[in-house]
């Protein structure tokens, strides 16, 4: 599946900036007080890019994530797609949460189509794609079958069909493996490097592992513990198409020990 | 041997499914009702205490006549009750789902007034509303209307926030949401509550005759119990009984026929605490 992507040195210079996020700062208000989740964060996506954010528990990533499609308001700062400032929930996007959300009581097809019923489209016009994509993850000849019917990935593969249904520029996926089993979860990194290899979607990913972000990304921002702050953003240096052997390699682990060493300096990871 | 079979894989076959939803239990009711008869005559109890189920049956089909138009009278009022009590406690949940102002108001005076005893409201409900058809199925309706608003509500409640994130990320209207996502999620809630509601509309509108009526499977009762009647009195009883489940497994059937088989019966349990 090799695709003539760009070299990640230019990626930088060549693509265009389509989210910018300019001192986003998220507050709420609770019983206890004020909790800060997000301190003036400054991040710019690049048009069809992979980038990843890891960060401990609490640090603001969902936030981000929120932030971003215009679902939940922002305290202070703004954030922009294209030229336009995102203060109501953004739909040229698609959501891959960390629970797969189909509806148990549609079948596959219907759950992957579920996206462009809500959006008023024509449904008839999206069913032949419905059929390639899922064809695309391997899930033909389950079209008709209901969630329940399916394991815990292919139930994630589903819900990524139904992010991209409507070839959305723009893909946010808020830990979509962290219920996933290993093997499992590699299988599903590769498969959405294939998907993305093939459609230039800009992707922003949230994601635990610090591995998984390195292998999928192009570049990693890590956070600090909350208040989040972008502490660290790493640009991954490692040639595409990536295998699974990629991870065993001594550029590998150059990548996720930065990362590591970022996280541990601000007091995550403590080893005393 | 089936390919199944010899894989291994345990089948249930219709026939099998059959012999445990009804044959054992009815098998074990014709025992039952084998020992009444002739546990009756050989104890030597009074036909007025408690006649055999032969006797019964013999006056059933006798007194047909008579019984039939008093049991499409109680039927008539249950499922008139019945429907109203979908008809407002549906419209109601939804209601005190989408409006705060209705959740604070009306809720919780909705929940505390279930310890009212509604059966003591019966008579109030035969002055109001007259001897007729009116005050028992608004006995019945009163009585079945609420596990369809809790059923309603719970149903509604039960669907993830970040479902409803990801339908305003897809541009979806309120309506659409409530259409596609909300409503199909509460279905088999409200259906849970629909069972509940059936088997309550019955004893609702039982109880209404109970106070004051000329007609109906209630009124039987009350008229053979005062004439010490006791054959006419289970004719009555088995009768009702019939009604009942004539009327759930409607309510069944219209589930099986709506809902996906994996989710039939999904709401029973929530509905049954109600």
């Amino acid at each position: 599946m090799a695709q003539p992507r760009l070299t990640p040195e230019q990626v930088p210079r060549t693509r265009e900036t389509v989210v910018t996020i300019d001192r986003a700062t998220k507050t709420y208000g609770t019983r206890d007080g004020v909790i800060r989740a997000l301190e003036e964060v400054n991040l710019g996506l690049r048009e069809g890019e992979f980038l990843s954010v890891v960060g401990p528990s609490g640090c603001g990533k969902s936030t981000l994530l929120m932030l971003i499609s215009g679902l939940v308001p922002l305290s202070s700062g703004a954030i922009r797609i294209g030229a336009r400032e995102v203060t109501r929930p953004y739909t040229n996007l698609g959501i891959v949460f960390q629970r797969d959300l189909l509806l148990p009581w549609r079948t596959v097809r219907d759950n992957v189509l579920l996206q462009v019923e809500l959006r008023r489209l024509d449904r008839r016009r999206f069913e032949e794609y419905a059929h390639e994509l899922l064809d695309l993850v391997g899930l033909r000849g389950f079209e008709t079958k209901y969630p329940f019917e399916l394991s815990g990935g292919m139930r994630q593969r589903v819900a990524i069909c139904r992010a991209l249904i409507h070839d959305p520029p723009l893909l946010l996926m808020d830990e979509p493996f962290g219920a996933l089993d290993a093997i499992t979860r590699d299988q599903m990194n590769l498969d959405l490097l294939k998907i993305w290899g093939q459609s230039q979607k800009t992707v922003f990913f949230i994601t635990h592992s610090i591995p998984e972000a390195v292998f999928l990304s192009d570049r990693v921002v890590v956070m600090s513990p909350r208040p989040g702050r972008i502490v660290e953003i790493v640009d991954v240096q490692l040639p595409r198409p990536r295998q699974l052997a990629l991870r065993e390699t001594q550029e590998f682990a150059a990548h996720t020990r930065r990362i590591r060493e970022a996280l541990q300096a601000e007091g995550v990871l403590s080893e005393d | 041997m089936s390919a199944e079979a010899r894989m291994g894989v345990p089948t249930i076959t219709l026939g099998q499914r059959w012999r445990g939803r009804f044959l054992y239990p009815g098998l074990t009711l014709l025992l039952l009702l084998l020992a009444w008869e002739v546990g009756v005559g050989v104890l030597r109890i009074p036909d007025f205490i408690l006649p055999p189920p032969s006797e019964i049956a013999t006056e059933m089909v006798t007194q047909r006549h008579s019984l039939w138009p008093h049991t499409i009278v109680t039927a008539m009022e249950v499922l008139a009750g019945f429907g109203l009590s979908l008809a407002i406690g549906i419209p109601l949940g939804i209601m005190i789902v989408y409006s705060p102002v209705f959740e604070r108001t009306i809720y919780p005076l909705l929940v505390s007034s279930q310890t009212i005893p509604k059966i003591a409201v019966a008579p109030l409900f035969l002055f109001w509303f007259g001897f007729g058809a009116t005050s028992k199925i608004v006995v019945a309706l009163l009585i079945a209307f609420f596990p369809m608003v809790i059923s309603t509500v719970i149903g509604l409640r039960a669907i993830e926030s970040e479902m409803i994130h990801l339908a305003r990320s897809m541009g979806a209207s309120q309506l659409l949401t409530f259409l596609k996502i909300r409503l199909p999620n509460a279905l088999p809630n409200i259906f849970g509550g629909m069972k509940v509601a059936i088997t309550l509309a019955v004893v609702g509108a039982v109880v209404g005759e109970f106070v004051g009526a000329d007609k109906g499977l209630g009124y039987v009762v009350v008229l053979a119990n005062g004439a010490l009647n006791t054959r006419l009195l289970f004719a009555a009883i088995v009768l009702l009984s019939l009604l009942g489940i004539v009327l759930f497994a409607a309510v069944q059937l219209l589930e099986r026929v709506l809902l996906p088989p994996h989710l039939v019966g999904h709401g029973d349990d929530a509905a049954n605490t109600i």
